[in-house]
């Protein structure tokens, strides 16, 4: 048997937050950064252990120790890149809170390293009924992160967060059930391959919807995320956007396409309409925020839009689009949310109207946020421009009309994350208090040091992540083939012409003879 | 069957009926001062109870279930499984109560003594075959909680909680009898055997009103919608630990009565009452959530949440197949574990006078005053809410597996969500506890007793809990094949 490196990456952190209950504030810091740091380290051996084109499940692990499912573990590609996502933004999140959360630190970090475990669980877990168990079991420290460190008005955040997406998820549930009843196991790679009646897809699909729309979140059942992003501590809008968001997309990529592609393409137009939808309308309401974590709250919700754009265009392009995207969104979004944690730590108002002129007092830290900001646009260059055109190229196989639209949504993201960042940095600094504030200090710099750089990473050699998932998504692409529709591009062949186009017919010497 | 052998395998209730009895005696000459030393002899013989019953289950298969006295009674792995259940139960609220009363002195040796009688009653509602010796525990098990709930006599919130008690449970009783009246009127016996064996080619209009009124007055036991409004009143007006205790054992016994009442003589007519039952839990459920939003006072708090639970339970009924009372066994389980840890919880809420706090107010910021209490409460909201990873989730899950599978998906999604609705009011305890400000004084110390309950039961729904998923499936797996010759 191979050494349960999986088993490890969740036996770490749910000691560490055991420890964590019972120490006092500045050991706790202490263990959780160690904790996931170690967790980071052990993911690094992951990655490199993974043998890309290798078999499609690696790091398997099975334990029959429950009645009714069992304790598998295993990862693909898809899952080992975002497990990356997490372990990589843990660290920050704990280095975000080390000196903006005082009360309570201990129970703080406990939270915060469960939040981690049960990430993990909910990527690498490879049993239906275990995976539910993680998906779910996230909503009770997120409540209490959010209820009990939040802003003012917490208490309506929290219960909403916790509440919309418990009422997404139980309808899954129960469709969980119907599959595990009908299909007879609950492994899922095994029901991956299984092929339900299209009747049944229905609505399975429509249950996994639920829950899944609920999590991404999708419009109109997005707006629970403004309020929570809004009231969390920023490492919790660090950890909400950066790897709780991912869990829809993750839900989408591994459930509802495999599972169900009859079901897929039928409802391919809802997630489209859907996504047009959200992309346009938020992009115009996170115009008019004068809130910065509502604003990239609302950002949010138009990039994963377009993942959900990209996944549904059921070939290649899109599916690596979508994952790029949802991974790109991952750091820039809990960058930018460091960003303005940085200032709010100094100046305790997220109101935009009370900066301003920072790159005078704060050059470096305008710096960082210039390139998060352009990284969040799609800059070539940035990890954001990769994802998007692999998506839209996707999409653009698809539905020109769908392409048309979620593009203007990207212009539209150009002009409220760069008028974003001209009335906070630009300009003449009109308050003193925030004329006064100090840049960077070195705990900031190693937060978003790592982040800028994994950002240019991804946009310079975006290689390095493809290549692990391209079999998965290989695979994935070829099960959807058969339910594939076929694009709106109707291309014609013409008929090709003898010469090139530039070909000049050689005077006929015959003719020339005088 | 040989009188020898129905003398063993009736053992725990006769055992507990002989050492009531002597209790009762020493009680009337040792008086006050008596009071400790019987609660710790009951204890002791509810504990000889539970080994008897484990033994039973051990060595008794199904096919070596046996029935006593002519068929009067019966000693299967269900009913075995069930009685340890309730013994248990009624343990661990012994243990909780002298400090509750010794606050009034009102503590006294006839506490422990009716509860004793009680838990005889309760072991034979869950072992009967026999609508007469039905009739006769459950009124044993009713007669002894009316004056568990009245035993404060100077408070008339407790007087008046025995009150309503008995006079519902009295009428609940009549229509029970006048049910099982039809029944025998048609069927010519009160035996189950008789009976589904009466109604196995027909089943005439007569008899099915008898099994509606049967059903009715069993809703009322174990406080099913629309059955179900003198709980909150009873729960709040009982003195706590007299409310931990029917909020847990009488609940198994009234469920487990139920559940053979429904799986043997009537077995035949599901498709009769399995309408009834699904509308009784999922009316249960959502009134049982809706009622408890508005809810200032904890226990009519957890008393709403009792009749929430009972619907989800019923969802297992509801199915009607091995694998519904298999998924109803171990929901009755997990459910006695959150629901004596709550109320165990309730009664370490005291301010430092020692008087009990038991409105959301005075729990306020605990998790700053009691942080330890805080969080195993925590736990238990959450696993009652049904979230996992907490073991509240897996009784959930057995119930409305059992439902789909059995083809009730409606039933299971209208069901699964309303327990949405339910998440709301665990979540405000949460809030109340974890989010607010602290504001008032409590106490900083529990007894030993209380600290040893809270803690087993938190044990329990802790997802550690899932580890015991095997061994619990295979014993209610067992304790449904019960009735595997009914179906």
């Amino acid at each position: 048997m191979e050494f349960p490196i999986l088993s490890l990456m969740l036996a770490v952190p749910l000691v560490g937050a055991i420890a964590c209950l019972f120490l006092n504030a500045g050991s706790a810091r202490m263990v959780a950064l160690f904790a996931t740091l170690f967790n980071l380290a052990l993911g690094v051996m992951l990655w490199v252990n993974y043998d890309v084109g290798g078999t499609q499940w690696q790091f398997v692990e099975r334990a029959e120790v429950f009645a009714g499912f069992s304790y598998a573990l295993g990862i693909d590609g898809i899952a080992l890149m975002l497990i990356m996502l997490s372990v990589f933004l843990m660290p920050i999140c704990i280095l975000a809170s080390w000196d903006s959360i005082t009360k309570r630190v201990g129970e703080y970090m406990s939270a915060f390293l469960l939040m981690e475990v049960l990430m993990l669980g909910v990527f690498a877990a490879q049993d239906m009924f275990l995976f539910y168990i993680f998906f779910e079991a996230g909503l009770i420290p997120m409540y209490l992160i959010i209820g009990v460190w939040g802003g003012d008005k917490r208490i309506y955040a929290s219960y909403k967060f916790f509440l919309y997406t418990l009422l997404g998820s139980v309808l899954m549930l129960i469709a969980m059930l119907w599959m595990v009843n009908e299909a007879g196991t609950t492994d899922i790679p095994t029901l991956m391959q299984y092929d339900f009646a299209p009747g049944a897809q229905t609505w399975l699909w429509l249950a996994f919807f639920a829950s899944f729309a609920v999590k991404m979140p999708m419009w109109p059942v997005h707006t629970w995320l403004p309020d929570a992003h809004v009231q969390a501590p920023t490492a919790g809008s660090v950890i909400l956007a950066g790897v709780l968001l991912k869990l829809g997309g993750y839900g989408f990529i591994r459930f509802s396409l495999p599972m169900f592609p009859e079901a897929s393409a039928q409802f391919a137009w809802l997630v489209f309409g859907l996504s047009m939808v959200a992309v346009i309308y938020t992009s115009l309401v996170a115009l008019v925020q004068e809130d910065m974590k509502k604003l990239i709250a609302y950002s949010s919700v138009a990039h994963m839009a377009i993942v959900t754009v990209g996944l549904f265009a059921f070939n290649v392009q899109g599916l690596e689009g979508a994952m790029v995207v949802m991974l790109s969104h991952g750091l820039v979004s809990a960058a930018l949310f460091l960003c303005v944690g940085v200032i709010y730590d100094r100046l305790h108002t997220r109101e935009i109207h009370r900066y301003g002129g920072l790159a005078i007092n704060m050059p470096k830290y305008a710096l960082f946020f210039l390139l998060f900001t352009m990284a969040s646009i799609g800059l070539p260059g940035t990890s954001g421009f990769v994802g998007e055109f692999l998506s839209l190229a996707g999409i653009y196989e698809v539905s020109t009309t769908v392409t048309l639209v979620c593009t203007t949504g990207i212009i539209l993201g150009a002009a409220y994350m760069l008028y974003l960042y001209r009335r906070v940095v630009f300009g003449t600094q009109v308050n003193d208090d925030a004329a006064r504030m100090t840049d960077l200090n070195a705990r900031e710099w190693f937060m978003l040091a790592p982040i800028a750089a994994a950002v240019l990473w991804m946009g310079v050699y975006p290689e390095s992540f493809l290549a692990p998932m391209r079999a998965d998504i290989a695979a994935l692409d070829a099960r959807l083939a058969r339910a594939a529709s076929a694009g709106d591009a109707h291309l014609k062949l013409g008929e090709p012409k003898a010469q090139e186009a530039n070909y000049i017919a050689p005077e006929h010497s015959e003719e020339g003879a005088h | 069957m040989s009188y020898a052998t129905s003398l063993y395998l009736t053992g725990a209730e006769i055992g507990l009926s002989l050492t009531g009895l002597v209790l009762l005696l020493a009680a009337a000459w040792g008086g006050q001062r008596s009071a400790r030393l019987i609660t710790i002899l009951t204890v002791a013989a509810l504990f000889g109870a539970v080994a008897f019953s484990v033994n039973l289950l051990g060595m008794a298969g199904n096919e070596a279930a046996g029935d006593a006295f002519g068929g009067l009674y019966r000693a299967d792995a269900f009913g075995s499984y069930a009685k340890i259940l309730i013994y248990l139960a009624s343990i661990a609220c012994l243990i909780v109560t002298p400090r509750y009363f010794a606050q009034q002195a009102a503590y006294r040796p006839e506490y422990p003594v009716l509860m004793l009688f009680n838990a005889v009653g309760m072991g034979m509602m869950v072992s009967a075959t026999d609508l007469m010796t039905l009739y006769i525990g459950l009124e044993m098990s009713s007669l002894s909680s009316y004056v568990l709930a009245s035993f404060l006599k100077q408070d008339i919130r407790s007087s008046e909680a025995g009150l309503k008690y008995f006079v519902l449970g009295a009428l609940a009783s009549g229509i029970l009898l006048y049910g099982m009246s039809l029944v025998y009127g048609f069927a010519g016996t009160t035996s189950y055997e008789g009976i589904r064996a009466a109604f196995a080619g027909q089943f005439p209009m007569g008899a099915l009103f008898g099994v509606v009124f049967m059903l009715a007055g069993l809703a009322f036991k174990v406080s099913a919608v629309p059955f179900h409004m003198w709980t909150p009143d009873v729960y709040e007006g009982a003195p706590t630990p007299a409310t931990a205790f029917f909020a847990s054992a009488p609940k198994v016994a009234a469920m487990s009565m139920l559940v053979r009442v429904a799986m043997d003589p009537f077995a035949g007519q599901s498709a009769s009452w399995q309408q009834i039952v699904i509308f009784a839990a999922l009316a249960s459920i959502v009134v049982g959530a809706l009622g408890a939003i508005g809810q200032q006072n904890l226990k009519r708090l957890l008393a709403y949440s009792s009749i929430n639970n009972v619907g989800f339970i019923l969802i297992g009924l509801a199915a009607a197949t091995p694998e519904g009372v298999a998924g109803l066994m171990i929901y009755l389980t997990i459910y006695v574990a959150m629901t004596l840890g709550s109320f165990v919880g309730l009664l370490m809420l005291r301010d430092p006078m020692g008087r009990p706090l038991e409105t959301f107010a005075d729990i306020s910021g605990l998790s700053t005053t009691r942080p330890v209490l805080a969080w195993c409460l925590l736990a238990l909201m959450f696993s009652l809410a049904g979230i996992p990873p907490l073991f509240g989730f897996w009784g959930k899950f057995v119930v409305f597996q059992a439902a789909v599978q059995a083809d009730m998906i409606a039933l299971a999604a209208i069901g699964i969500a309303a327990s949405v609705i339910g998440a709301f009011y665990y979540l405000k305890f949460i809030k109340v506890m974890f989010f607010d400000e602290a504001t008032r004084e409590v106490e900083k110390e529990s007894p030993v007793g209380h600290w040893a309950v809270l803690g087993i039961c938190t044990l329990i729904i802790s997802p550690l809990g899932f580890l015991l998923t095997k061994p619990l499936g295979e014993i209610a797996e067992r304790a449904a094949a019960s009735f595997a010759f009914a179906m």
